[in-house]
């Protein structure tokens, strides 16, 4: 029977030899992930299991990345807790300020992830790493706390939607734009339980960044998870760099999807969405005049090194308008050195931005720029919930790298090709 | 405890976890601490006005974002018995089953039950019963793989008891 690549990947790792859609199937393991706020509920839960050791501590990853460095006494007492739990389990990978990056941008990076893997992370975005041709997914403390355990998850198989995208991207157009496409075509429940397979010319052209931006807004439009079949692009990454053996898989031309959206991307534009839903996109063209006070580069949506590059090529020589606080966040130490190297860092020093350690931050409203009531904030990150950056009654709208510099230069949403 | 009875609080589509629990109160995972906040940003008295047993009813989509746990432990803390919605994002649905939330997908009901209605539950047949309007409206089944983990307290009593086989 033929299988879609999630398919194939969930099969293997309950030991079948098919799986089918709706069917309730235990998976093995091989990363479980949690971080400062989602960890410490599960450590609490893993202890009530009564079990003495996590089922593997090389498999067990914990980052304290969401309110880190951190910013209040109760926020340290949480990272402490990831701290204790790393040291007492010898955990071989617990990642220190100074030492680490946004959970999202750092599992990649280390090589801790590679295709055909299951990862399972108590944070929504885990399925970023569906980029790597991976099943990864989101989970809450109590599953963590359980997998920690046992090294295995419940799981219902996923319907697969495969996207498939036609046609060169415009300058300045990437993957951030796709999936806000994508997700203003479908809808914030348009995949809800399901799969989403990324597929078409457009993707095989996608640097693995980009892949990166896109598989971690799968959930923004209610998926379990979001991949990319791997090809050249992707062994290119993770060679040299997987900690584990990995493992190719690839859809049969004949898998059944619950759905094929084919979308023409060559005339796309950047993309903007609106408050208060990552689905309430619109050309930036046709975003009218939108004041802004703030505008944030970062997150694990558009922390990596291509973004720094391309917000960096927009601001080089610029200056930030007067009435805006730009505040740039490189996802891991490995991105903020090499922009240092590259020169990035200066330029947007130079242009008067506020450069950041790693850190989540302002992203989920934790701290590093939180908005007050009114304000406007355009950012890199994915989700622009009410009060998702500060007060109920500020906005965030959500853009690719160069559209947030641009904008941060004239102060209002904008286009880069309007500042170059 | 196989019925559940309360006032039906009603809310829209698309309530997001950082509305349930915005993420300025996840330096705790303190339950009183989160309850206290449950719901704030959709409606800042809530916290105040729920009593003991009332139920959530909500539109499609209910509790998207983020995995916060925080959400679902908020809502059972601030002594909601249930959430009746026409859709639940995934990592919620999960997380509720797992930490012992009730919760029941019912488009139908979602639709016909107002605010201050009086609502009752039978947990194990998922019928809702609306005593104001004397209406009845079934909820999607749960498949027997959850309702054990249900019947176990939650996910971590099943896990400790598979262990100790
Ligand atoms: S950067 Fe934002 S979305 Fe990503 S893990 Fe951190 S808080 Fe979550």
């Amino acid at each position: 029977m033929p299988m879609t690549i999630t398919e194939k990947i969930l099969a293997a790792h309950a030991g079948l030899d098919r799986v089918e859609p709706g069917q309730l199937i235990n998976v093995r393991v091989d990363l479980a992930l949690g971080n400062d706020i989602t960890a410490p509920v599960a450590i609490r839960e893993f202890q009530r299991i009564g079990v003495e050791k996590v089922f593997d501590r090389e498999r067990v990853v914990l980052v304290p990345d969401h309110f880190v460095p951190n910013k209040d006494i109760k926020s340290a007492e949480q990272a402490k807790i990831l701290r204790d739990f790393a040291r007492q389990q010898q955990l071989t990978h617990y990642y220190e300020v100074g030492r680490m990056g946004i959970e999202h941008c750092l599992l990649p990076e280390e090589g801790l992830v590679g295709p055909g893997d299951v990862v399972i992370g108590a944070d929504s975005h885990t399925c970023t790493y569906g980029a790597l041709g991976a099943f990864a997914t989101g989970v809450g403390s109590t599953d963590l706390a359980a997998a920690m355990a046992l090294g295995e998850l419940w799981l219902k198989v996923p319907e697969s939607i495969k996207f498939i995208y036609y046609g060169e991207l415009q300058p300045w157009v990437g993957g951030k734009d796709l999936i806000l496409y994508t997700i203003g075509q479908i809808g914030v429940d348009g995949a809800l339980y399901r799969a989403m397979e990324f597929t078409g010319p457009a993707i095989s052209a996608l640097s693995m960044d980009g892949r990166l931006t896109m598989a971690n807004m799968a959930v923004e439009a209610g998926a379990k998870n979001g991949i990319v079949p791997p090809d050249e692009i992707t062994l290119n990454y993770v060679r040299g760099r997987a900690k584990r053996p990995y493992r190719v898989y690839q859809s049969d031309p004949d898998a059944r999807y619950a759905a094929v959206y084919e979308f023409d991307v060559s005339k796309l534009e950047p993309q903007v969405a609106f408050p208060h839903l990552p689905s309430n996109v619109r050309p930036v063209s046709e975003a009218g005049h939108v004041e802004i006070q703030q505008v944030v580069i970062g997150s694990c949506t558009n922390g990596r090194l291509e973004d720094l590059r391309l917000a960096a090529r927009v601001l080089q020589g610029k200056k930030v308008h007067p009435d805006v606080r730009l505040i740039i966040i490189p996802g891991t130490q490995e991105i903020y050195r090499t922009a240092l190297k590259e020169g990035l860092v200066e330029i947007f020093i130079e242009a008067g931005a506020a450069v950041s350690t790693p850190t989540c931050g302002p992203c989920l409203g934790g701290h590093m720029g939180i908005l007050a009531a009114g304000e406007r904030c355009l950012a890199t990150t994915n989700r622009n919930f009410v009060g998702r950056m500060g007060h109920p009654e500020s906005e965030v709208y959500l853009c690719n790298p160069a559209v947030a510099a641009a904008s941060a230069i004239l102060g209002r949403i904008a286009a880069p090709q309007e500042v170059l | 405890m196989n019925q559940l009875r309360g006032k039906a609080w009603k809310f829209g589509d698309d309530i997001d976890t950082d509305a349930i629990i915005p993420a300025r109160y996840l330096n705790t995972s303190d339950p009183q601490e989160l309850a206290a906040h449950c719901m704030e940003d959709a409606d800042p008295s809530f916290a105040g006005k729920v009593q003991p047993g009332d139920i959530i009813v909500a539109g499609k989509n209910f509790g998207c974002g983020s995995s916060r746990e925080h959400a679902p432990i908020a809502i059972k803390a601030a002594g909601i018995s249930c959430v009746i919605a026409a859709s639940f994002a995934r990592i919620f649905y999960r997380n509720a089953f797992n930490i012992g939330l009730p919760i029941f997908e019912s488009p139908e009901a979602a639709a016909k039950i107002r605010e201050g209605d009086e609502v009752m539950v039978d947990v194990e047949s998922g019928t809702i019963t609306n005593l104001t309007r004397r209406e009845q409206y079934r909820a999607t089944p749960v498949p027997p793989f959850m309702q054990e983990i249900i019947a176990a307290g939650g996910l971590i009593n099943y896990v400790a008891r598979r262990l100790k086989g």
